[in-house]
């Protein structure tokens, strides 16, 4: 197994037997990493209403896979071991794969494949976890609290249901202990925060406060270029696509806007009259005070 | 296959609103019976809360290993008491809880499964559903094909009434499951009282603020109000409050009766988050700011005066009333 290290050197990783006497052990990690609309993005429907308008979307990584990236670049740093970054989408996403890969991630697997482009999340969790399924070894999967496009967060325990792995979502710190295979995660929940301990391999849901996601630099940007991009179909994934979009659960009828807001009442002048008067349009016209 | 079950959370002895929002909506849907499962010490003890709703049986898997949560014995418990009760439609609540649960138990019994979903009708034996999608810049409508058919609900947006039904029967499903892998070894309470995802009214700061100690006069407006704190990304980028504060797109999606927004300019980004609100005000001293295409009410001026002024007219008004 060859790694990429921090410096960029690459190396050669001793077995992890060899490692873990020394307090090390090589970690491989899958980082589940999707292509969304920029968050500027003004969304628009199409004419019929059957879909997003996605001409001029500038499209950008997930940003909640930034911080899944990032974990897993230092978790391999401390550790010793491999990143790969593992996306299913069209032909744009190679861009946001090359993206991960400048922030320092040692290759990819791609599966491009428009045939089963309308899968629904318990699909797109299966072709996930056949393309993770090609490869042995892994020690963690890590992905984004959410996608924010369709906001799902159902991809996270979708493959670790799959895969039976257990997991924790919504992670804002994480301890691992290569070694001994475990994990201690903090997680955010409504009002406090939870620690979790669970074994590897694992799946892990990265939350904003995790970490701070680095920049690319320049030579990382040319290096990404040269790294390897892996792409596969769903059929060589061994799935079959007829069964897959039978398989569809989740139906997507159409999209709406929101309803217009209505005209603003915007006062100004003297503060406290401002005031008393908005105390007086919540009281009596908006009836929440 | 028929009626509906609600998964319920249990958190610090309680169950969660959002459960007993779920309970109110699968009495409303007409689906035959509902009932609910509750996990953990005390779980007995909501059989008169949902009854009132008009939930007619309670589940309870009370003892070890349902007395702290671990997703996968949890999502084992779930796809058992679905295999025997059958229900057409199960409903979580789309807290992290819910989010880390109805997705797993989705992947356990190949059932779809629709999330944070704010609007749900019956339509014959199916259920038309509604979701925002972008942080709420657009709505998605869903079908779920087969059963059951999972949906989790957004809190704060089903009412949930009040209700004169009898206690729901307690019952004990037999279920096993193995060893759980992930478990909760701790939790910690947050500082801040009211949990914004569930506040009906949040004062929120951008970095019109300047710095952190000018929060406090957030704090004093908010405990006027009985709100929530909140802010912009930057402000809680910068420290000045926790990162737990921060509302938008990649923050909390709040859905508050009022939303008051003080020093933020109103960037897509903190709009998307907030858009659900009944009633947002914007204070800034930029008569330009896109808050005020966004807002019900807004005041221009400096939010040092202005906040003053709308905390005593506020604390004047709530003391005369
Ligand atoms: C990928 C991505 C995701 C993002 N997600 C989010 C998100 O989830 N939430 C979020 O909030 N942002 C998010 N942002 C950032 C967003 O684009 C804006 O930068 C941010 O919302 C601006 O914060 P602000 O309104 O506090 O600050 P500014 O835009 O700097 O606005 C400050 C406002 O205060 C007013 N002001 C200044 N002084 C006074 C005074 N004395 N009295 C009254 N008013 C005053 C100014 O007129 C101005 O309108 C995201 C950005 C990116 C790129
Ligand atoms: N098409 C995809 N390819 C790779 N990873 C994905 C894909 N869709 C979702 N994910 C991962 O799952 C996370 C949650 O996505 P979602 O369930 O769509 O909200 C994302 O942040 C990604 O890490």
């Amino acid at each position: 197994m060859h790694r990429a290290g921090c410096d960029g050197t690459v190396g050669v990783v001793a077995p992890r037997t060899k490692e873990a006497r020394e307090g090390l052990a090589a970690m491989k990690i899958a980082v589940l990493v999707k292509q969304v609309p920029d968050t500027a993005t003004h969304i628009q429907l199409a004419a019929d209403g059957s879909a997003i308008n996605t001409a001029g979307i500038k499209w950008v990584l997930n940003p909640y896979d930034e911080f899944a990236i990032e974990e897993a670049l230092k978790l391999r740093d401390q550790h010793t071991g491999e990143v790969v970054l593992v996306s299913f989408g069209p032909a744009r996403v190679e861009e946001a794969i090359r993206q991960g890969l400048a922030m320092g991630a040692d290759r990819a697997i791609w599966v491009s494949d428009d045939g089963v482009a309308d899968v629904d999340y318990l699909g797109r969790a299966q072709i996930l976890v056949a393309a993770l399924s090609q490869e042995a070894d892994w020690d963690l999967v890590l992905v984004g609290k959410q996608a924010v496009d369709d906001d799902a967060a159902q991809t996270g325990p979708l493959v670790a249901a799959l895969l039976d792995w257990p997991q924790a979502m919504v992670v804002l710190g994480l301890t691992v202990d290569a070694v001994g295979r475990r994990i201690t995660a903090t997680r955010e929940l409504e009002g406090a925060t939870q620690t979790v301990e669970l074994p590897m391999p694992a799946v892990l849901g990265a939350q904003r406060g995790l970490n701070v996601p680095r920049y690319p630099t320049l030579p990382n940007i040319m290096k990404a270029k040269r790294k390897e991009v892996r792409q596969t179909s769903a059929a060589a994934l061994g799935l079959d696509a007829a069964e897959l979009a039978a398989d569809c659960r989740v139906v997507v009828e159409g999209y709406q806007l929101p309803p217009p807001r209505p005209e603003p009442k915007v006062l100004t002048g003297d503060p406290a009259e401002a005031a008393a008067t908005l105390v007086k349009l919540l009281h009596s016209e908006a009836q929440i005070i | 296959m028929s009626g509906i079950l609600v998964v319920l959370e249990q958190f610090e002895g309680r169950v969660r609103r959002v459960g007993l929002e779920a309970c109110a909506t699968a009495v409303r849907l007409r689906h035959g019976s509902v009932s609910a499962l509750a996990f953990g010490a005390g779980a007995d003890a909501v059989a008169e809360a949902v009854g009132a709703l008009g939930v007619e049986q309670l589940l309870v898997l009370p003892d070890a290993p349902f007395d702290r949560y671990s997703s996968d014995a949890f999502a084992h418990a779930v796809a058992e008491v679905v295999r025997q009760v059958e229900p057409s439609l199960v409903l979580f609540g789309a807290t992290a809880f819910g989010k880390d649960l109805a997705p797993r138990v989705s992947g356990l019994l190949k059932a779809g499964l629709a999330s944070d979903v704010t609007g749900i009708e019956s339509d014959g034996d199916d259920v038309a559903i509604v979701r925002p999608v972008y942080a709420g810049k657009a709505f998605q409508r869903v079908r779920i094909v087969g059963t059951p058919k999972l949906v989790s609900l957004r809190p704060n947006v089903q009412p949930v009434g009040v209700g004169e039904g009898p206690a729901a029967l307690v019952s004990r499903p037999a279920v096993e499951v193995g060893a759980p892998r992930a478990v909760v070894t701790g939790t910690e309470r947050n500082d801040e009282t009211v949990e914004l995802t569930e506040a009906s009214r949040i004062v929120s700061g951008g970095r019109g603020m300047k710095a952190s100690e000018n929060f406090r006069l957030l704090d004093r407006l908010a405990a006027v109000l009985g709100a929530a704190v909140g802010s912009s990304r930057p402000v809680a980028d910068e420290g000045w409050v926790p990162h737990s504060y921060h509302v938008g797109q990649t923050g909390k999606v709040v859905s508050p009766d009022l939303y008051v927004a003080v020093g933020i300019s109103g960037a897509i980004q903190h709009v998307a988050g907030i858009s659900n609100s009944k009633c947002i005000v914007a204070i800034n001293n930029d008569p330009d700011a896109p808050i005020f295409k966004v807002a019900n009410y807004g005041i221009v001026g400096d939010l040092f005066q202005v906040v003053p002024a709308l905390t005593a007219a506020l604390k004047a008004h709530l003391d005369a009333s």
